[in-house]
């Protein structure tokens, strides 16, 4: 610092050192919007022959044969969306139970602990989460899933859903390692928002005799529920997008039924299983598919933030 | 920040005499449903539990019996079916990615949150570029690689395979949750030290320099190594990046590479034993990697919360 510039405090911006920096800082900021635009623009290109020659019936057509020129996704699209609906019916009630646990239940030592035990189950790799379910998972889950399909299978409307033949790969299978998966970003984003009720509301609800479950009820819930909203969508963008634990359980032969214990294929795994060798227009059908994966990801993630940020608004107003 | 406990709710099970006057006066349906909900909540957190226990000793009992001296520095087998050879190539392309991953993004993620928080603060551009980048964190792993396929390897530039172009997936991947920790961590720095520096006449840059990123810096570390722990951990991002090489390649300008996930995911697709032996030591040894970032991360994120008090 020079002695000079302690006699004018000067604007911030004023000086050519300053705008420069801002600059800077300004294109790298600016460098998350051209690489979304990017992408878009990459992929949608490079994928329009495939586009171009299938038409609207890419996302209408289950009929997926590149060798012949048939490239319609419906089946991949539907077994991303099922096996990630199973996932967050599965995660939901666990993560919402353990962000409980996290803000409500556990001692300040204990909190520490729960929220690292957390976080080391995000860092576990997709792969290994897959490889371990395909090589240790799959076949007890045969054997579940058999035995669920001879009892559930046989009633009237769960014979829809749960009927045989089980196989180890399956919908259920992608979808419950998904859910594993997930659990974390679910469970830290519903603890963000949990902690969002300000403690004059709780201890109101605890003054009036409230038990811990009406007090939650009373006081938390009704405050929460867009956000928490929001936490699961996120979750659900995340679990659609998940490729290579999906693509090694799902059992890559995509087919549309309601029977949750057959095989199935989902966008992300058919891409990570075929794009290396694609060529020509089939390269392009998988870059199509990426699009459509990068479309649906996308407006999931978009509604979450909003539907988030109005409640953290809401939120502050009332403040 | 501490989060003033409640005062004591009264449960069925509280040991305290003084509480028991209260237990009575609940009603039966009442102490049941407040059970069954508290029931819930440790119920979810063990089932949570289970899956993590089970695949870590799992992973470690399966590779703790592959990994050795030979393992860790020798090339890949030229035939993945037989057993011999090791992981060397794969563990060198890892790092090699992943750490140039981090040279990319780090940089360029802490630069966009100082202007988000330092400069940008409330104008319609920053919250543009906060929304988004909340938005790219959501992108799929698998579309970046599809991404830098299209752009990098395959057409207009014809750059081929190599870790740069496995790097750049990362890296794509990192930036945003760089930005959004990076961003947090600056928030939490106070306003007074900034006026301090702006008071000794300090330019804009300067303080950001020499007052807000120092203060700032065990958390932006901390968020940055968590960032590490998820890209190394990837493996779709690589698939049609970096190609394929036996041998170790430690120049990630040049040549085919490979890394310990793209070797799991090959060999776990063989029916054969000794590929899949040799996928359980990938995946302790990748394991290993990754927890030791995410513990870095936490006791770094800790000092400086106690730093803070």
């Amino acid at each position: 610092m020079t002695g000079v510039a302690a006699t004018k405090r000067p604007k911030a911006g004023d000086i050519w050192s300053d705008r420069a920096f801002r600059a800077v800082a300004l294109v790298a900021g600016l460098l998350v919007l051209i690489i979304l635009g990017l992408i878009a623009y990459t992929t949608t290109s490079k994928a329009w022959p495939a586009f171009r020659e299938q038409g609207f019936s890419f996302v209408t057509s289950d009929r997926w044969n590149p060798n012949v020129g048939q490239f319609g996704a419906l089946a991949f699209i539907f077994g991303t969306l099922v096996s990630s609906a199973i996932a967050i019916a599965f995660a939901v009630p666990l993560s919402l139970g353990i962000a409980l646990f996290i803000t409500e239940l556990a001692s300040k030592r204990l909190r520490m602990f729960v929220t690292y035990v957390i976080d080391l189950l995000a860092a576990i790799p997709s792969v290994v989460y897959g490889f371990w379910a395909l090589a240790v998972f799959t076949t007890p889950a045969k054997t579940l899933y058999t035995h669920l399909a001879d009892t559930l299978g046989k009633l009237p409307l769960l014979s829809r859903l749960f009927g045989g033949p089980a196989s180890g790969a399956s919908f259920m299978t992608a979808g419950v390692i998904l859910a594993v998966m997930i659990i974390p970003i679910i469970t830290s984003l519903a603890r963000e928002v949990l902690l969002t009720v300000a403690q004059d509301d709780k201890n109101a609800a605890w003054a009036m005799g409230a038990t811990r479950w009406e007090m939650l009820r009373v006081a938390v819930f009704p405050r929460v529920r867009s956000g928490l909203v929001g936490a699961v969508m996120l979750g659900l963008g995340r679990a659609m997008g998940e490729t290579i634990a999906v693509a090694l359980v799902i059992g890559n032969s995509p087919q549309i039924t309601s029977h949750l214990f057959r095989t199935g294929d989902s966008m992300a795994s058919v891409i990570a299983h075929n794009f290396p060798e694609a060529t020509g227009v089939p390269r392009a059908a998988l870059i199509g598919m990426g699009v459509v994966l990068f479309a649906i990801t996308i407006v999931v993630n978009i509604t979450a933030r909003f539907i988030t940020r109005r409640t953290a608004r809401a939120m502050g107003a009332a403040r | 920040m501490s989060i003033a406990s409640p005062p004591a709710p009264p449960t069925a099970s509280d040991p305290n005499p003084a509480s028991s006057i209260l237990e009575r006066a609940l009603s039966p349906r009442r102490r049941v449903v407040n059970n069954l909900a508290t029931a819930w909540m440790m119920a979810s957190l063990l089932v949570a539990l289970v899956p993590l226990a089970v695949i870590v000793a799992y992973v470690i009992s399966k590779g703790a019996g592959v990994i050795n001296g030979d393992f860790l520095i020798k090339d890949l087998p030229i035939i993945t079916q037989f057993a011999g050879g090791g992981i060397k190539p794969a563990i060198v392309g890892t790092v090699v990615i992943t750490g140039l991953a981090a040279l990319l993004s780090i940089p360029l993620g802490v630069l966009a949150a100082v202007y988000l928080n330092e400069y940008g603060r409330d104008k319609p551009v920053a919250n543009v570029i906060r929304f988004m980048a909340g938005v790219m964190t959501g992108v799929p792993s698998i579309v970046m690689g599809l991404f830098v396929a299209t752009i990098w390897v395959s057409s207009g530039l014809h750059r081929g395979y190599s870790g740069l172009a496995g790097s750049l997936a990362l890296g794509a991947l990192m930036l945003p949750i760089v930005i959004r920790s990076s961003e947090e961590m600056l928030k939490l720095v106070p306003d007074d030290l900034r006026d301090a520096s702006d008071a000794l006449g300090a330019r804009r840059w300067r303080t950001v320099l020499s007052v807000a990123l120092p203060a700032a810096l065990p958390g932006i570390v901390s968020g940055a190594m968590l960032a590490v722990a998820r890209a190394a951990g990837e493996t779709a991002p690589l698939l049609f990046t970096i190609g394929i090489t036996r041998s170790t390649n430690a120049n990630p300008f040049r040549g085919t590479n490979t890394a310990l996930s793209q070797e799991i995911w090959f060999n776990a697709q063989t029916p054969f034993a000794a590929a899949k032996d040799r996928a359980w030591g990938e995946a302790l040894t990748l394991i290993v990697i990754v927890f030791v970032c995410t513990v870095i991360a936490r006791l770094v994120s800790s000092r400086f919360a106690m730093a803070r008090r």
